[in-house]
């Protein structure tokens, strides 16, 4: 048989595509899926910027473990939300009087996306904070 | 679940910010992964982790599928007397593990 190289690159190109979409839509969550876990966060409040900060690297060669650093003085509630992950959700803190309003974790990150840190401060208004991270190797498996 | 390890001052002054660190053994597997027959792999992750002082709680956390193997937790907190520090991890099959650390104040 005579495959011109012409022909099987276009061939392969196709299958490519094919292949490639349905995984890029299993995967990450969609805009909808991020929102309806804000929405259940917030309960539709508008949600302000600033009085909280988050401390992601710029870059994370490895998916599976990526620092995260998540601080609001005053908060009694603060989510974490992996905008790019198959679900969002991350992790739900929540402060007694005694806590400091921070926390530290390790994360997951299927691929490069925005983390996404929202608070519910003392007097039940809602402020967020979203960060970048580049990530090399995904960590969500396969 | 493994056992945990928590990294807590063993004094402080009263009305001190300690930083408080924990880690625990466990695969937190993300309900995600799929086993080379393309089976899904399912769900089993320690899903809370809570810290009380002298039975007030300090913080507590929900924790999803996105937490990585070996959830570390960390958080600061006010020391306002001499207690004790519980710590508690549960989880997806019910199991709970827990650890105290003592806390002295002057």
């Amino acid at each position: 048989m005579n495959i011109s190289r012409r022909k099987a690159l276009a061939f392969g190109g196709a299958a490519l595509t094919v292949t490639l979409v349905p995984v890029s839509f299993a995967q990450a969550a969609s805009e909808d899926v991020m929102k309806a876990a804000i929405a259940a966060f917030t309960g539709g409040a508008d949600v302000a910027e600033g009085g909280i900060e988050l401390t992601t690297p710029e870059i994370a060669e490895n998916g599976n473990t990526v620092p995260v650093a998540v601080s609001s003085p005053g908060a009694k509630r603060i989510i974490l939300l992996a905008s790019g992950n198959p679900n969002p959700n991350v992790a739900d803190f929540a402060f007694g009087a005694l806590a400091a309003g921070n926390g530290s974790t390790r994360i997951r990150l299927a691929g490069t996306q925005d983390v996404v840190a929202i608070a519910e401060m003392a007097d039940g208004s809602f402020t967020q904070v979203a960060k970048a991270v580049k990530v090399t190797i995904g960590g969500c498996g396969g | 679940m493994g056992k945990p390890r928590v990294k807590v001052p063993k004094s402080a002054a009263a009305g001190d910010v300690v930083t408080i660190k924990t880690l625990i053994k466990h695969k937190m597997e993300s309900g995600q992964r799929k086993d080379k027959d393309g089976n899904k792999i399912p769900r089993k992750i320690i899903n809370f982790f809570s810290a009380t002082f002298n039975g007030t709680e300090v913080m507590s956390v929900n924790l999803h599928g996105a937490v990585s193997t070996n959830p570390f937790i960390q958080f600061d907190m006010t020391v306002p007397e001499t207690g004790d520090l519980a710590f508690k991890w549960v989880d997806d099959d019910g199991t709970v593990t827990e650890t105290t650390k003592t806390i002295k104040v002057g």
